[in-house]
């Protein structure tokens, strides 16, 4: 009977042998999804807009690793020089807030960074592949909180108050005494 | 009969491996040549001893026939004795084994480590998957960045700087120098003099990720004039294209997405995060040591890094089959 209860307490352990997928070749390579998006509520006639969108973006904005290349590859390809280093926004807008010009969703995002946008963004479009555009936009959402947080980046290592430890000079040996380091009245 | 010969065969196969590019053995420095000898004289001596060991547990457990046991109760102030001089004297023994081999391994780390004037000094980069190699010089033109083959003078003092831009990586060539990690943040150096000229393989032998073994680096020792002329030529911009193919790759590569991570000197394309390519053509090896350089597996790893490489950085992209061509053709004629 116990050994039953063993057993069973055992399936979950098995339920932890999931990994989360990752996909580091793009499938398919080259080709680009299609997003119909909408840039504004109105439409003529009296109808919602049209947006049809492929689904990519679920998959890229619940995933871990497709979320910390996109956090890579917003140093790598210069994103924050204009949006600055945490997203902060400079002479870029700020991409940690609420607010969206062109819009909050993955696929709004992605067209962004694909066609560019007026007063300075540039298109990406062929010089960016397009997972990795996708990489970026879910690194954008994970910014503001919108994306699942046992997925999202940690914090960068320049937001910490200071030097991380290995950058830290070798601290001075510590005189001995009847008081503890740990005891010591701070400076 | 056959087993006999199989094993022969076996070791002589073992022997094969002695020699080779890619072998703290077969030693090119005075530096790996120390690390060598103290390794061939622990193994020795060490050997030496635990057989030493094993042949007196084989005496002992037999022991003499006809000889009694000695009685415990029985006081014999003569074989009191002589246990104690030969456990005193195996005592002082391994002291001294361990004084002398501790002391030649201080003198080792003292003479690796010790201060030396260099000549040259390189600055290396891990990066996952590639080295980045600088050539630092006091007048900054003559400052030059290349990637994943390093060229040195023979009989100089070279100083490498180590460093990495994401995981600790180690710099390892084996017939010139012992591994030394490259540690995010920190700066790590470690002087070689190469004794003769040869090209010899490295590898990082720390894991760093997926492509941790094909993360290789190829050293090649030449003398004061080679390396001299090889300098220039690399401190040189690229050569511009002489034909149609040619112009056409560099107007592809400069406008696509190549531009975007790699740098060529004298055009328009200067991202800072992968190899350097302004005289791709001139290495041995493309992609840390993956391909012999060639057009061919140029076009195949610009085709496809992730069949040659899985999880490498560098992306799939898109271009027609002409643009390939042509960007092959051009980075193979930057010599």
């Amino acid at each position: 009977m116990s050994r039953r209860i063993l057993l069973l307490l055992l399936v979950p352990v098995l339920a932890a042998c999931q990994r989360e997928e990752r996909e580091y070749r793009a499938n398919p390579i080259a080709s680009e999804t299609r997003e119909t998006v909408a840039l504004t509520a109105l439409s003529p006639g009296g109808n919602e807009p049209v947006v049809a969108t492929s689904g990519k973006g679920r998959d890229y904005e619940n995933n871990a690793y497709h979320l910390s290349q996109g956090k890579r590859l917003f140093q790598w390809f210069n994103c924050s020089g204009c949006h600055a280093p945490g997203g902060g926004g400079d002479i870029g807008p700020p991409l940690i807030d609420d607010k969206w010009i062109y819009g909050a969703s993955i696929e709004q995002i992605v067209q962004t960074i694909r066609e560019g946008r007026p007063n300075g963004m540039p298109s990406f479009r062929g010089r960016v592949p397009d997972d990795q555009i996708w990489q970026l936009a879910a690194y954008v959402r994970s910014m503001s909180g919108n994306v699942p947080s046992d997925a999202a980046p940690t914090r960068a290592d320049h937001m910490h108050p200071g030097p991380s430890e290995s950058r830290r000079p070798v601290s001075p040996p510590i005189a001995g005494g009847d008081v503890p380091p740990g005891g010591q009245a701070p400076q | 009969m056959a087993g006999r010969v199989l094993l022969a065969a076996g070791a002589l196969l073992a022997l094969s491996g002695c020699a080779g590019w890619q072998n703290m053995l077969d030693t090119a420095s005075a530096d790996s040549s120390h690390v060598a000898w103290l390794t061939i004289l622990f193994t020795i001596l060490l050997v030496v001893i635990w057989a030493a060991v094993m042949v007196a547990v084989f005496v002992a457990r037999r022991g003499r026939p006809g000889r009694e046991l000695h009685d415990p109760l029985t006081i014999d102030p003569g074989f009191d004795r002589r246990t104690g001089y030969v456990v005193g004297s195996l005592v002082a023994a391994t002291l001294v084994v361990v004084l002398v081999l501790t002391g030649l391994s201080y003198a080792g780390q003292r003479r690796l480590f010790g201060p030396r004037e260099e000549a040259v000094t390189i600055r290396v980069t891990g990066h996952q998957w590639w080295w980045e190699v600088r050539y630092e010089s006091q007048d900054s033109s003559r400052s030059f960045t290349t990637a994943n083959e390093i060229h040195i003078p023979v009989g100089q003092p070279v100083n490498f700087k180590l460093n990495s831009s994401d995981v600790i990586h180690s710099f390892w060539v084996p017939s010139l120098t012992g591994k030394l990690d490259a540690i995010t943040g920190r700066e790590n150096q470690l002087r070689v003099t190469a004794e003769r000229p040869g090209v010899y393989r490295g590898q990082c032998a720390e894991f760093c990720g997926l492509q941790h073994a094909h993360m290789g680096i190829l050293v090649v020792a030449e003398s004061q004039e080679e390396f001299e002329r090889w300098r220039d030529g690399q401190i040189a911009q690229a050569r511009q294209p002489e034909d149609d193919e040619r112009r056409q790759g560099l107007a592809a590569f400069a406008a696509g997405p190549c531009a975007m991570c790699h740098t060529i000197r004298g055009t328009n394309a200067g991202g800072k995060i992968a190899p350097d390519l302004t005289h791709v053509g001139s290495r041995r090896y493309l992609a840390a040591g993956a391909l012999p350089m060639s057009r061919g597996n140029l076009a195949a790893w610009i085709v496809d890094p992730h069949s040659i490489k899985p999880g490498v950085n560098m992306p799939t992209i898109k271009l027609s089959p002409d643009e390939l061509n042509a960007i092959s053709a051009y980075l193979e004629s930057l010599k």
